[in-house]
């Protein structure tokens, strides 16, 4: 009997106190948040097994009813990036290092001339909202049978020109990565247009990664450098991404 | 209080996993307003609108003379809902600290825990299922010819509150339980995956059943509303129906049942 009471009031005790009970998990390093987090290797395993390299759905002309909204960074304030954006990008370079045989140097004009893939998708925003854009550019895997990854390579990290946030060591560059099997995904571009004209510089300009079957904030802006590495433990605090080291999810297919 | 004999009705199965999918409900829904309040509005459709209109609720602060004002939009219709939807607290928020997990915001921390109890309710859900075929229990569930045609009589028993406690669920229990697990439960797992750009890949055609990511997120919540509905209409039965009685038999198994039943 009392033990019931018991059961009841801390039952209650816990329901009105539901806003703070887990306030402990916020914190990345608490073995609450590390249980919480085990859900990701599951999530990942259990998408990869269910998709395989199917397509993320595409849409038609008619479904593009409004602009690409933009988030994050929208106007890069890099004196690199500024100096670049004034002379419409012409003296832009994409480098593709690291774990590769033939690093690459490629200008716009080198992407463009490369055969391209055009897809009407639907970008899903972390914070809940989707917005139907198209998107033109060429296939990542095309970039990367060009620079020859070794076997060691794993991952593609994306470097790009926006920083969100300034800290102590200076300004905090954003980063992602993706593995070798969404890299090579036929629906994995980089994109230099977007509905029908050039890409602009609130999406992503002048080059962008488009991860169709993962959240918003996995598609990179303003990339200039492609790293194949074998390992993430070394770039930022180590979790793969600007916004994995904040808490989110590296795998963010959901 | 019933003076009849003591029965065993629930197995521990169904205790277990009634406890399980009580806890993870409570952490997803508390979660579940915390990803909301990132993107406080409800969209028909594919995408969400933004140069045009298609949300049919909207939570959003204004400052109104320099005062914080919290404004909940229904379908084109504005209340001031300041204090509890908008602004709580004197702070811009679409849902209470007191109404989500973590209590501050932090969308990261909510959609870890959110998945974690996402995975346990799921897991839980398949074993219940498979074991409840099994053992007879999904049968006590469903309605039978008989319990259907004494619905008007237990319809007015229950607006009586004369509660009959037997060994077997009465009808309007099995249509409650049975449309929370086979339809509220269903309907949240199916329009959650609706919603992650991962399994859209792997199963087009639901989007296709909800008309779209965005019709399916509101489908999600407004799933999560009517289960809240049924959670007030059982708290409030097991209150009606006597406390202890109702309590012992979710915790031990056993229930006392009415003395001249049959």
């Amino acid at each position: 009997m009392i033990d019931r009471r018991k059961l009841l009031l801390g039952g209650a005790a816990l329901a009105l106190s539901g806003c703070k009970i887990l306030d402990s998990a916020r914190d990345r390093d608490s073995a609450l948040r590390r249980l919480f987090a085990s859900h990701e290797g599951l999530t990942q395993s259990a998408q990869r097994a269910l998709i395989g390299d199917r397509l993320a759905p595409e849409f038609t002309e008619g479904d593009i009813r409004q602009g690409q909204r933009p988030n994050g960074s929208t106007d890069p304030v890099s004196a690199s990036y500024r100096r670049m954006a004034e002379t419409g990008f012409q003296d832009y370079r994409l480098t593709v290092a690291g774990l590769v045989d033939q690093p690459q140097s490629l200008s716009l004009a080198d992407l463009t001339a490369l055969p391209s893939r055009t897809q009407i998708t639907r970008h899903d925003c972390v914070e809940g909202w989707s917005c139907i854009a198209k998107w033109q550019g060429v296939p990542l895997g095309t970039v990367l049978t060009l620079a020859q990854p070794k076997l060691t390579a794993r991952y593609a990290v994306f470097h790009c020109y926006d920083a969100i946030e300034r800290g102590l060591a200076g300004e905090v560059f954003y980063y992602e990565s993706i593995d070798l099997i969404d890299a090579y995904h036929a629906q994995t571009i980089l994109a230099y247009a977007m509905n029908g004209a050039a890409l602009p510089v609130a999406n992503g300009a002048p080059l962008r990664l488009r991860v169709e079957r993962q959240l918003g904030y996995k598609m990179a802006k303003y990339v200039h450098t492609i790293e194949l590495t074998d390992s993430l433990a070394a770039l930022g605090q180590g979790h793969g991404s600007y916004w994995a080291d904040r808490g989110y999810e590296w795998y963010a297919g959901i | 209080m019933p003076h009849g004999p003591l029965v065993y009705r629930q197995r521990l199965l169904t205790r277990i996993t009634h406890w399980v999918w009580a806890v993870s409900l409570f952490f997803l829904l508390l979660t579940g307003l915390q990803i909301f309040n990132a993107f406080p509005s409800l969209h028909i459709g594919a995408e969400s609108g933004f140069d045009y209109d298609n949300a049919i609720l909207k939570i959003a602060a204004r400052e109104v003379d320099g005062e914080l004002q919290g404004v909940t939009q229904v379908f084109g219709t504005s209340f001031d809902t300041t204090g509890v939807l908008g602004v709580s607290n004197g702070e811009a928020r679409a849902f209470p600290a007191a109404l989500t997990i973590p209590s501050t915001t932090s969308l990261a921390t909510g959609r870890v825990i959110h998945f974690f109890f996402a995975w346990v309710l799921v897991i839980t859900l398949v074993v219940w299922l498979v074991a409840s075929a099994l053992n007879g229990h999904l049968r006590q569930l469903v309605p039978t010819w008989a319990d259907l045609r004494a619905l008007p009589r237990d319809l007015a028993d229950h607006a009586r509150l004369r509660f009959h406690h037997t060994r077997d669920y009465g009808v309007l229990q099995k249509l409650a339980y049975a449309s929370v697990l086979f339809v509220a439960l269903p309907l949240m797992i199916l329009t959650g995956l609706s919603m992650s750009p991962g399994f859209n890949a792997a199963a087009p055609w639901l989007l296709d059943l909800f008309q779209g990511r965005q019709t399916a997120r509101t489908v999600h919540f407004l799933t999560m509303l009517a289960l809240i509905g049924f959670f007030a209409v059982h708290v409030a039965m097991i209150l009606l129906a006597g406390p202890l009685n109702e309590m012992r038999s979710i915790l031990t198994g056993w229930y006392r049942t009415d003395e001249h039943d049959d």
